[in-house]
C-alpha cells in the first residue's frame, strides 16, 4: 500500500471560524450558486419524477392519448389478475436471496485469503475486481449466455444441458454472472480488514484463541459495518439488475418466464406494450419495496452491527 | 499455527529466508485456481472472437486451430449498414458527456456540502444520500415523457443532460468524503489571503481533490459506457446507436454463424475497459474500497 490518496480516517469536523456577519451571508449565497446544478436535479429529475410517476400510476397512459383516471384499477390488477407479475416478483426475490448472500460469501472468502497474502497482493486484488467493472456490459452478458448454452462450456463439462433453456437453471446461470463480480464487495472487505487493529489478534493469541475463535470474535464484530455496507449496496443494486436478464432471454424473461426479473416486466409493460400507468404503479411498488427491505437491514443491523468507537458519531 | 498473524508493519524488513511454508504454497495455489476460473469467460470471449465459423459450434478446444481475423473485419462493418467507427463515436460522445458532466456538476455540489455553510445542509444532505439508493426506475417513466415533451427522445440529451445536473449522488457523496479528509487550514489561509469560497474552491480544493475527480471520471465513463437500459428506451435510430445497443441486434438473432463477428465486436466494446482499468486500476480499487470504508 504505498497509496496517500483515500481520504484520512481521521476526518475531523472543526467548526469553521466565526465571520462577520456579512461574510456569512455571502458565504450562505455562494453554496447555493454551488449547489444549483444539484438543486435542479434533484427537483427536476427527481422530486417532480417521483411525484408524477405516482400520479401516473392511477392512470390508464398510452404516451399518445392524455392519461385517463382509473384509481386503483393498476394495483388490483397487479396484485389479483397478473400471473406473471407475481411470478416476476417470485423470480427477482429468489434471485436477491440466492445472488447477494453467495456474491458477499465469496467476496469475504477471497478478502481474508488475500489479507494474509504479502506477494503479488495488488495483482490479485485487481485481477479479482476486473469482472466486477466488465460484467455489467453486454459483451459479458452474451459471453454468459453461449458458455450455459446447449452444448456451451458448462453443458459440455457437467452434461446438464444449456442452463439458460432450462427453465429450472436459468436463473441460477443469471446469479453466478452477479457471484462473478464479487471484486467490488471483496476489495471494499479488504480494507476493512486492514483496519482492523493488529493489536487485537496479538492479545488474543496471547490469551490462546484459535484462529476460528479469533475470526468470530473479532474479525467478524469489527468488519460488520463493512458486512452491512455491502449487503445494503448489494441488494439494492440486485432488485434492479436488468442487462442479464435480457441479454439471457432475449428480451423475453423466458424459458417459461423463469427469468423474467421484476425490471423486465416494467419494461415490457412501460415500453413494448406502452402501459406507462401500470408500470408507473409497478415502480412504485418496487421503491417501496426497496425502502422497506433496506429499512427491515437497517433495523436489525442494530442487532448484529458493531461501531467501535461509536461515541465519536 | 498462530506465526502468521499479520503482525508485521507493511514493509518490514527482510525475514531470513526459510522454506516455503506449506501454508503459503496452498494459498496461492488456491488463489491462482481460483483466478483461472474467473478468468475463464474472458478467455473464452478472445478465443471465440478467433475462432473460424465452423469450429465454433463444432469444436470442444478452447483454442481456434487458426485464428480467424476475418471476424473482426466482418465486425468492423457493424450493424444494420452502421460501421463500428460510427458506434465507436456515439460510444464515446455519451461517455465522454457524462464524465465532463459528472465531474464538473459533482464537485460543485460537494463543496457546497463539505464545507459552505447554508441553511437545511442537514436535511438536504440526508436527502442526497437518501438518493443514492433510489432505484433507477422510479423516475425512468416520467423522466421519459418530460424528455418527450422536450422532443428530446431519440437524441443524446436524455443520457447526458442529467449528469450536469448531479443526479448521480453516489459521486457527490464519494468526493464530499474525499473533501472531509483535507485539512482547513489551506483554505483559511487562502481566506485570509482574501480568497472567496469561489477562488478557494477553484485555486485550492480543485486541484487537491484531483484523485476524487479522477476516479469519478473513470467510475463514469466504465458505468455508462456498459449502460443498456437507458440507451435501450431513449435511442432507437441504428445510427445513433452505441455499441452496446449493435451488440443486442445480436441478441435476437440466435444462430450460432454469426458467433465469430459477434464476439469479435464484444472484444472490441469490452477494449476501452480494458484500457482504462490497466491505467487506473489503482484508483478505481482504491476509490471502491474508499466508499465502503469510512461511510
Amino acid at each position: 500500500m504505498t497509496t496517500t490518496d483515500i481520504p484520512a480516517a481521521t476526518a475531523r469536523r472543526t467548526p469553521p471560524p466565526a465571520a462577520g456577519k456579512g461574510a456569512g451571508r455571502r458565504r450562505e449565497g455562494a453554496a447555493w450558486v454551488f449547489l444549483s446544478p444539484w438543486v435542479l436535479g434533484a427537483s427536476v429529475l427527481t422530486l417532480l419524477p417521483m411525484a408524477v410517476s405516482l400520479y401516473l400510476s392511477f392512470t390508464d397512459y398510452d404516451m399518445f392519448n392524455p392519461p385517463r383516471w382509473v384509481g386503483l384499477r393498476n394495483y388490483t390488477q397487479m396484485f389479483t389478475e397478473d400471473p406473471r407479475y407475481w411470478r416476476s416478483v417470485g423470480t427477482t426475490l429468489l434471485y436477491v436471496v440466492l445472488a447477494v448472500p453467495l456474491q458477499l460469501a465469496v467476496a469475504l472468502a477471497v478478502a481474508l485469503a488475500l489479507k494474509s497474502v504479502r506477494r503479488a497482493k495488488g495483482f490479485y486484488r485487481s485481477a479479482f475486481y476486473a469482472p466486477s467493472l466488465l460484467g455489467a456490459s453486454m459483451s459479458i452478458a452474451l459471453v454468459w449466455r453461449a458458455i450455459f448454452n446447449d452444448g456451451g462450456t458448462v453443458d459440455n463439462l457437467l452434461g446438464t444441458g444449456g442452463w439458460v433453456t432450462q427453465p429450472g437453471w436459468a436463473l441460477l446461470a443469471v446469479a453466478l454472472l452477479t457471484v462473478w463480480q464479487f471484486g467490488a464487495p471483496m476489495v471494499i472487505f479488504l480494507a476493512g480488514l486492514q483496519q482492523i487493529p493488529a493489536e487485537l489478534y496479538e492479545a488474543a493469541a496471547v490469551d490462546g484463541a484459535s484462529r476460528a475463535r479469533q475470526f468470530v470474535s473479532i474479525t467478524l464484530p469489527m468488519l460488520s459495518p463493512v458486512l452491512f455496507f455491502n449487503l445494503v449496496l448489494q441488494t439494492i443494486q440486485a432488485f434492479q439488475v436488468f442487462t442479464p436478464a435480457f441479454a439471457v432471454s432475449a428480451g423475453k424473461g423466458g424459458p417459461a418466464d423463469s427469468t423474467l426479473f421484476y425490471t423486465l416486466y416494467l419494461y415490457d409493460r412501460g415500453f413494448v406494450a406502452s402501459h406507462m400507468g401500470y408500470a408507473s404503479a409497478m415502480a412504485w411498488v418496487l421503491l417501496i419495496a426497496i425502502g422497506a427491505v433496506t429499512a427491515v437491514l437497517f433495523r436489525t443491523s442494530r442487532a448484529w452491527v458493531f461501531y467501535a468507537g461509536e461515541e465519536t458519531r | 499455527m498462530t506465526t502468521n498473524v499479520p503482525t508485521a508493519a507493511p514493509g518490514s524488513q527482510a525475514a531470513p529466508r526459510r522454506p516455503l511454508p506449506w501454508r503459503r504454497v496452498a494459498l496461492h495455489t488456491g488463489l491462482l485456481a481460483a483466478l483461472l476460473v474467473m478468468l475463464y469467460p474472458l478467455g473464452w470471449l478472445l478465443a471465440t472472437s478467433l475462432k473460424p465459423a465452423d469450429e465454433v459450434i463444432a469444436s470442444l478446444n478452447l483454442l481456434p486451430s487458426r485464428l480467424e481475423w476475418g471476424n473482426f473485419t466482418t465486425a468492423l462493418d457493424g450493424v444494420n449498414d452502421v460501421s463500428i467507427p460510427r458506434l465507436l463515436t456515439n460510444s464515446l460522445l455519451i461517455a465522454g458527456g457524462a464524465v465532463l458532466g459528472n465531474v464538473l456538476s459533482c464537485s460543485l455540489a460537494a463543496y457546497a456540502f463539505a464545507r459552505l455553510r447554508f441553511r437545511m445542509r442537514g436535511p438536504l444532505f440526508a436527502f442526497m444520500i437518501a438518493t443514492i439508493m433510489l432505484p433507477h426506475h422510479a423516475v425512468l417513466i416520467p423522466q421519459y415523457v418530460i424528455f418527450n415533451q422536450l422532443g428530446m427522445v431519440n437524441t443524446y440529451w436524455p443520457l447526458i443532460l442529467p449528469k450536469f445536473l448531479a443526479t448521480e449522488a453516489f459521486f457527490v457523496f464519494l468526493i464530499v468524503q474525499f473533501m472531509r479528509g483535507l485539512p482547513r487550514e489551506l483554505e483559511e489561509a487562502a481566506r485570509i489571503d482574501g480568497c472567496g469560497p469561489f477562488r478557494s474552491f477553484a485555486l485550492v480544493i480543485l486541484p487537491l481533490i484531483r484523485p476524487a475527480l479522477i476516479t469519478t471520471a473513470i467510475f463514469t465513463f466504465i458505468w455508462t459506457w456498459n449502460d443498456f437500459f437507458t440507451q435501450l428506451i431513449y435511442l432507437f435510430s441504428p445510427e445513433k446507436f452505441t455499441l452496446t445497443l449493435a451488440l443486442r441486434s445480436f441478441v435476437d438473432a440466435s444462430s450460432q454463424s454469426a458467433f465469430g463477428p459477434m464476439f469479435a465486436m464484444s472484444v472490441i466494446a469490452l477494449l476501452p475497459i480494458v484500457l482504462f482499468f490497466l491505467a487506473f486500476q489503482r484508483f478505481l480499487v482504491e476509490g471502491m474500497a474508499s466508499s465502503g470504508v469510512k461511510g
